[in-house]
């Protein structure tokens, strides 16, 4: 690179120097406030801050409101534990979204894998007659089972994972019925029923606890290892990682089949906190697992779907419900708060993005 | 201006008038002042090379870039709005075929002929045997066979390009119906670069009936045998600035290559050719879309140039030898390693040492909505992971030690890459791939939107690159690009390598000569 402003390089004069030298001092002092103008960018300013701890805060004034009306209830410890220990499937849940949502899925099947895991426990427990922990090791097998024939029809057909997930969802469904006679099981060994809910640490139920560590999983392997990069560059550039390296098949069926396992999981859960399994109920849970999915995304890590803000968004979404049933308000209004959470949490997910369409 | 010439019949007013005609991109005048009008009847020429302003002034007329203050531009002496308004133009009889002709190739030769009519009009109840009868019928005013009911996708290149044409006709028809003294203007943007031979004569039988008519034709292209043939006038662009409209019969071919090259001397390049040991083997390469087979080497520290006109096919050999398509057959032998295209993915090219830098930045290189550091750590994250998994403090540092050195500015790791410019985000994604240390380092338009200064340190790291040993392949139009930087460039014509240039045949002017005649060469 040749800065020389001469044509001709004759003896430097004098002037040609100065010239230099001014030339060298401005480009310093350019770096320089280059340098200060990118980090002035990084450091975290309010309005970053008020984004990430936006849903906290906002978690905190409906707490403060919702308690000027009912302080003895909004205002106990005691609700709060049975809301935590209650939810934790909710969690689980949106948890198992989350991974298929991070790249570039969608999987609408969840659900009814919830509901699957839920009734092959009962099943395999009550009516014939095995361990619970054998029960939940199959369970989670039908899990990972459902998750790998969606990525099947997904990548091999290249079909959208929203229709094959609406399909398998229902298709689950089908064989939920099936294997129950459509009848309700009760019954289950209180082994799990301990080992989920009766079992209190500081006075939350024990899933809660299931709930969190599994939130810090998924939060580790999302932002501390390379795997979790990966996953990220699936969702936002399925092209750009292709042609970096990343096997995007890979990571897909990866993506789906652990979103299989993880509502499994949630199945349990579900199972331990009643001790019973119904073959429909499970389904409720479709909805407020998405609102709190995309409720997080704005939320800790704003702009990505991320555990620690689904965590949060699950509790803030059912600290409301709790509230205004307190208030005595009708049960409808879980299906206003939920449905009118996700689509509130989506809007502001897209100001985020600078209302960009989604893709 | 209008030397010559003489316009068909009818009023005196010109067909498309255009008149100091300025469009200026961040400072950079992309067209500068062009006046240039196209008589009734008549087929225009309009010539350049990359960067000429030629797809400018497309996009002016077509609406998607508004001309600087002063410019008019007028159908049969009615002036236009500006900027160009999609309806008015057609309802004044404008219409385009763009390169990508806009057919939709799963509905039927029928249903694309009238889209915008059936989309818009109050049909409750269309008559399909009515509309595939008129479709015969305004097939058969041009001595076509085509059948109504065929889906377009299954019509061979050259059908569907002449449909594109004869829906352009029909609409510019329709827009005249009410006023017979606008025949209409067409403007075909590069119709003929994916057509074979004769493909290309039924498609100028088709423009020359619609002249017959009274519509007029402004032929866009890069080929200059194909301007000599078709066309009764002919505009050449160079710089944004228009350097001549001439009458095509008086014009020779070389005369034509003067004007769309210029004069200008290009700086020779001081650089001596290397002549490494070579490591770079490619056998029988070829792709399903027509290019190749080809064969050819590259010694280690070489930069190879591949180069040619629009359609020639030479920008599709890096995503080829990467193995991006799988689409390819033949074999790439990377310092010892032979790997099969047929069966190649990026995954095992990257593990051979073969890194791609692909042109669409945004699309295919990075991804906007994430950080650059995690845009230039992508391929390293398995380095930089510690006993506690990773750390985003190490990638962002990682990332700024590698932007510091490539130039990158801002130096903000955190920075979505969208947000830097696209000289820096180009700087970023470099030095993405410099990293690790490739053998073969396969670039793709390295430096489009890219500015001056931001390519001079592009070209420092790729000269850095090739100094510790690394093949390297730039595929680019840029001639004077590849003039700089190449020791050796291949100009491809029709899929096939028909040149190779050395030494002091490395400039500017030979590299465009080279690829201007490679068209009448191969024809």
């Amino acid at each position: 690179m040749t800065d020389n402003p001469t044509p001709g390089n004759t003896a430097p004069s004098q002037a040609m120097q100065q010239y230099q030298a001014r030339i060298e001092q401005l480009e310093s002092k350019l770096s320089s406030f280059e340098t200060s103008l990118g980090n002035q960018r990084v450091a975290p300013d309010w309005k970053t801050n008020a984004e990430r701890y936006g849903l906290l805060i906002a978690w905190v004034l409906l707490i403060l409101a919702l308690g000027a009306f009912k302080p003895q209830q909004m205002f106990a410890w005691n609700s709060y534990a049975t809301m935590f220990g209650s939810n934790a499937m909710i969690v689980a849940l949106t948890l198992a979204l989350l991974i298929p949502l991070t790249t570039g899925d969608f999987d609408l099947s969840v659900a009814s894998v919830m509901g699957l895991s839920s009734m092959i426990i009962a099943v395999l427990n009550v009516k014939l007659g095995m361990a619970i922990p054998g029960a939940i090791v199959l369970a989670i097998l039908a899990g990972c089972l459902v998750g790998a024939i969606n990525a099947f029809f997904i990548l091999y057909f290249g079909i959208h994972s929203l229709i094959v997930t609406l399909g398998t969802g229902y298709f689950i469904n089908g064989v939920i019925l099936w294997i129950s006679d459509s009848n309700t099981i009760a019954g289950v060994s209180m082994g799990l029923i301990k080992a989920v809910i009766l079992t209190r640490f500081f006075g939350i139920p024990v899933g809660f606890y299931y709930a969190l560590l599994l939130t810090g999983i998924i939060w580790y392997v999302f932002q501390y290892t390379s795997l979790g990069r990966r996953l990220l560059f699936v969702g936002r550039g399925r092209e750009v990682a292709r042609l970096s390296g990343v096997n995007v098949t890979r990571m897909r069926v990866g993506a789906m089949v652990s979103a299989g396992a993880i509502a499994a999981i949630a199945g349990v859960l579900y199972t331990g906190m009643r001790g019973t399994a119904d073959p429909s109920s499970a389904l409720a849970f479709l909805l407020p697992a998405f609102a709190a999915a995309f409720l997080g995304s704005t939320t800790i890590y704003p702009g990505r779907f991320n555990a620690p803000g689904a965590f949060v968004a699950v509790f803030f979404l059912s600290t409301g419900i709790m509230g205004l049933n307190f208030l005595g308000v009708d049960s409808f209004v879980q299906n206003l708060f939920y449905g009118g959470g996700l689509v509130i949490a989506v809007s502001i997910s897209q100001l985020i993005r600078g209302r960009k369409p989604m893709d | 201006m209008t030397a010559g010439f003489s316009a068909g019949a009818g009023s005196n007013a010109g067909a498309l008038e255009i008149r100091n005609l300025s469009k200026r991109f961040d400072g950079a005048l992309a067209l500068d002042d062009v006046s240039l009008s196209v008589a009734r009847g008549e087929v225009h020429g309009l010539l350049g090379s990359n960067g000429s302003g030629k797809s400018t002034l497309i996009k002016v007329l077509a609406g998607f870039h508004t001309p600087q203050p002063g410019a008019t531009i007028s159908l049969y002496g009615e002036p236009l709005s500006l900027p160009v308004s999609g309806p008015q133009a057609r309802q004044r009889g404008l219409a385009f075929v763009h390169q990508h002709l806009g057919l939709i190739p799963s509905l039927t030769v029928t249903e694309n002929l009238y889209l915008g009519k059936l989309a818009t009009a109050d049909n409750w109840n269309i008559n399909w045997d009515i509309a595939h009868q008129q479709t015969r019928d305004v097939f058969a005013r041009f001595a076509l066979t085509l059948d109504p009911t065929a889906e377009v996708g299954s019509l061979s290149a050259v059908q569907q390009a002449l449909l594109a044409i004869i829906r352009a006709f029909v609409s510019v028809q329709e827009a005249s119906a009410d006023n017979a003294d606008r025949p209409g203007v067409l403007i075909l943007d590069e119709p003929t670069p994916f057509l074979p031979a004769s493909g290309v004569d039924q498609l100028f039988d088709l423009v020359r009936q619609c002249t017959k008519l009274g519509a007029s034709v402004i032929f866009v292209s890069h080929d200059i045998d194909e301007v000599l043939q078709i066309t009764d006038r002919a505009t050449v662009l160079r710089d944004g600035q228009l350097i001549d409209t001439v009458v095509t019969a008086q014009t020779s071919h070389s005369e034509f290559v003067e004007r769309i090259i210029g004069h200008q001397i290009a700086p020779t390049s001081a650089r001596k050719t290397r002549t490494g040991t070579t490591t770079i083997d490619v056998k029988s390469a070829a792709s399903t879309t027509g290019l190749g087979p080809l064969s050819f080497s590259i010694g280690g520290g070489e930069t190879l140039g591949v180069t040619g006109l629009i359609g020639s096919g030479f920008d599709d050999l890096p995503a080829l030898l990467y193995g991006s398509q799988s689409n390819g057959s033949g074999e790439l032998h990377v310092a010892g390693r032979v790997l099969k295209l047929a069966r190649l993915n990026p995954e095992q090219a990257l593990k051979a040492g073969v890194v791609y830098l692909p042109a669409d930045r945004l699309g295919e290189a990075g991804v906007g909505s994430l950080s650059v550091a995690d845009n230039m750590c992508l391929p390293v994250l398995a380095k930089l992971k510690t006993r506690l998994g990773l750390r985003q403090q190490q990638v962002d540092q990682h990332a700024l030690d590698l932007a510091t050195a490539a130039g990158v500015k801002p130096l903000a790791p955190a920075l979505p890459l969208a947000a830097l410019s696209g000289g820096n985000a180009q700087k970023a994604l470099m030095a993405k791939w410099l990293q690790v240390k490739p053998q073969l380092l396969l670039l793709n338009e390295p430096t489009q939107g890219v500015d001056v200064g931001a390519r001079e340190q592009i070209w420092a790291a790729l000269a850095s690159t090739a100094e510790a040993g690394a093949a390297i392949l730039v595929a680019s139009t840029d001639y004077d690009q590849l003039a700089q930087i190449c020791d050796r460039v291949l100009i491809f014509s029709r899929g096939q390598i028909v040149a190779e240039l050395t030494a002091s045949e490395l400039n500017k002017k030979t590299i465009a000569e080279y690829c201007y005649r490679s068209m009448s060469q191969s024809a």
